[in-house]
């Protein structure tokens, strides 16, 4: 199993018309995705990487039996465009855009509240399922199939995180990119309960930054609800109060939301924090492996091998660097 | 984007929530006019208020640019009611450096005056609005610690702040208004006012998008008017595109000079005070290279992030700007290419260092798609770059580099 999206998915992509939206339409396909529908109000009837386009996502739904969205939207439409989706039956609203006001996100996220749709985002990579589904922009080869379930407010960093992951051979049952806005659909808290409820996966990795306290609530649901092993990062401990770090919601106000009060409270909750972000992947190696010698502890063995990739990697890539330098000397 | 007193209440005027009255000044030639007009207007007592972009400017002081152990005057906000003293106050504030405990040790240069109607007033409180991110609502904050800190209030005393959360879907209602005039003891005429003030108040932080909307101190003054005597407002970046008539309000001198040079290139840049250098892609990712360069034994100069679409320009630029500011003594480009590819960042980065003269050395971490072949790139470019696989191998190169 995964969380979010599978081989199940119809996808509908909003604005696929755009640069965007047809870019990331045709590398979701060659993915794997099943891509059923797209929509751009008023080119409806034509065709963007052989898929159809129609005006509104109710027709999308109605046709295609969409169950699945994604947004790619411009920030000025984006607002009204999850709603469409919404009041059209879909149940899975992945919004990639970035830059939407928040007073619109404030009307969006109360009008879905309490009903039974999962929205994704705003200003996330979105969410990636590996072996089955990517609704978002993420690249899907550094992902593996496995049982290791991600989930960020960050981009890049979390695909850092991935490509740590499958160097050690950890492959991930889902990733979720959450979004770095201040008004998300879904927090850390809503994706780490569909994490645990999921049997497929073992391990949760979660990268929080600055801000907020989003991190601090999950910490303590991780506390009283999970017993697969959880393993964190904080980004931000070197960012200056009172500065927004490029992510809407990644800023330290009245000194709320340092990274130490947030790795307090996780370290509190029992979660293995890394304290590099270059030690992400291998934390996870170490919290599975301890994990396993509680339950039986003849198995040490059984995690050596990956730990070994993990050299080759490094060799691999040592001499080009040795490489240079003599180049410089000489 | 932040804007100053004088304008946060022009913006509150047109909403009709009652603020303390006021002319803006940017030159002393302009002094003896506002003051006519401010007596024109019946008023007699005077406040001179330093406008910069840093609160705690009652408590600051004034010095001079060019000496800085030479203090000017004690306060950035000064109440007379004399003429005379208030045209001195004015003159030692214009053109000199205010430092609060808000602006750091390097002060900000007071350019624009606020001069003001003083207001005999009985009661400070403290108000603001703002957006409550764990519940994903407005909160509207009172408390009758007015006039000071707030920070130190909720840190201290956090029962003395009464809150009031808004609905989105319904919005403000009458009653959370009497609630909080009820919790701030207000009765009489002062309980009538406010809750007039506090609906304008709202519609005025909704309707211009405002991030941050803060009265501090809100006075009932002693004929019972609720009366905004400070006004800090923070304008919603993503959607001043609704507000074109905030445009003219932003004020360069406020922001650091690379960093306008940086936004003119779409890069997301912010200097810090230490001596690595970074360019990175992803705000997530920007955010953990400079915790990686302090986990090396450096201190990041700066947080850049390149965005999305790292080319040879985006390069360039960024390179600029970092070795424009001196105390860098090393760059660490860490690029993970996604969608974008790395041998066209490296390609990027070889062309860029080609034609900017760099003297400090640069360490090259590009991993993702087409990594191996932007690290052949790299090898054979001839150029002085110290090239890093993994992130782990990028902070250990910089921990060597500043050995060096």
């Amino acid at each position: 199993m995964s969380i979010l999206i599978d081989k199940k998915t119809r996808l509908v992509v909003q604005g696929i018309t755009g640069g965007e939206g047809s870019f990331h339409t045709q590398q979701m396909k060659e993915y794997g995705t099943n891509v059923v529908a797209g929509v751009t109000p008023g080119k409806g009837g034509t065709l963007v990487e052989g898929v159809l386009v129609y005006n509104t996502v109710a027709e999308a739904v109605k046709v295609q039996k969409a169950n699945t969205s994604v947004i790619f939207v411009p920030p000025a439409f984006a607002a009204d465009a999850i709603l469409e989706a919404a009041f059209a039956g879909i149940k899975v609203i992945i919004c990639i855009t970035e830059g939407i006001p928040t007073n619109d996100m404030l009307k969006v996220y109360n009008a879905l509240k309490g009903k039974d749709i999962v929205l994704v985002g705003p200003n996330c990579p979105g969410v990636i399922s590996p072996g089955k589904a990517k609704v978002g922009i993420m690249p899907g080869f550094i992902h593996k199939k496995g049982t290791i379930g991600v989930v960020s407010r960050s981009g890049t960093l979390t695909y850092e995180a991935v490509k740590q992951l499958t160097d050690l051979k950890l492959g991930q049952s889902t990733g979720v990119g959450i979004g770095g806005d201040p008004i998300i659909g879904s927090r850390f808290i809503d994706i780490i309960k569909l994490f645990n409820e999921d049997p497929e996966t073992e391990g949760i990795v979660m990268i929080g930054e600055i801000g907020g306290s989003a991190e601090e609530e999950a910490a303590e649901f991780i506390k009283k609800n999970v017993k697969k092993p959880v393993v964190g990062f904080i980004a931000g401990r070197t960012a200056p109060p009172g500065r927004r770090m490029g992510h809407a919601g990644a800023i330290i106000s009245g000194g709320k939301g340092t990274a130490d009060e947030k790795i307090k409270a996780l370290t509190k909750a029992g979660i293995k924090v890394a304290e590099s972000p270059a030690l992400i992947g291998i934390t996870m190696l170490k919290a599975l492996e301890e994990k396993k010698l509680k339950i039986n502890p003849k198995s040490i063995s059984i995690l050596k091998p990956p730990a070994k990739s993990e050299k080759t990697v490094k060799a691999k890539v040592k001499p080009a660097a040795s490489v240079i330098k003599k180049k410089i000397k000489k | 984007m932040k804007i100053h007193e004088y304008q946060a209440k022009e913006i509150l005027k047109q909403y009709n929530v009652p603020v303390q009255d006021g002319i803006a000044i940017k030159d002393i030639s302009e002094f003896d006019n506002a003051i006519q007009q401010l007596q024109q207007r019946g008023i007699n007592q005077f406040v001179v208020k330093s406008q910069i972009h840093a609160g705690g400017r009652g408590k600051g002081k004034i010095y001079n640019p060019g000496n800085r152990d030479e203090l000017i005057l004690e306060g950035g906000v000064k109440f007379t009611t004399s003429v005379d003293k208030a045209k001195e106050y004015a003159r030692k504030m214009l053109g000199n450096l205010l430092v609060t405990h808000q602006t750091g040790t390097e002060g900000k240069i007071v350019r624009t005056l606020f001069i003001t109607e003083g207001l005999d007033y009985k009661k400070e409180f403290y108000l603001g609005i703002l957006l409550d991110r764990a519940v994903s609502k407005n909160v509207i904050m009172a408390s009758t610690e007015g006039g000071v800190e707030i920070e130190k209030v909720a840190a201290e005393t956090p029962e003395k702040i009464i809150k009031e959360w808004i609905d989105p879907v319904v919005g403000l209602q009458p009653f959370q208004a009497r609630k909080l005039a009820f919790s701030l003891g207000l009765d009489g005429e002062a309980f009538k006012n406010f809750i007039k003030f506090i609906p304008q108040l709202y519609k005025a932080y909704v309707e211009t998008d405002a991030s941050l909307l803060e009265i501090n101190p809100l006075v009932i003054t002693n004929d019972n008017k609720i009366v905004a005597l400070d006004a800090k407002v923070n304008i919603d970046d993503n959607a001043l595109y609704r507000h074109k008539d905030f445009e003219g309000m932003r004020d360069f001198n406020e922001e650091d000079p690379l960093e306008i040079e940086a936004s003119k290139y779409n890069l997301n840049y912010i200097k810090l005070e230490g001596n690595v250098g970074c360019m990175v892609n992803g705000a997530g990712l920007a955010m953990a290279t400079m915790d990686i360069i302090k986990l090396a034994g450096g201190e990041p100069a700066n947080f850049l992030d390149v965005g999305g679409g790292a080319n040879k320009t985006t390069v360039a630029n960024g390179f600029k700007i970092i070795l424009s500011d001196h105390n860098v003594k090393a760059i660490l480009i860490n690029i993970f290419g996604g969608i974008v590819r790395c041998d066209r960042v490296a390609q990027g980065v070889i062309d860029a260092a080609s034609q900017i003269r760099i003297n400090v050395p640069v360490v090259v971490r590009l991993e993702g798609t087409n990594a191996q072949e932007a690290g052949i790139l790299l090898q054979n470019s001839g150029l002085n770059f110290v090239v890093a696989g993994s992130l782990k191998d990028a902070a250990e190169k910089v921990t060597s580099v500043l050995k060096k």
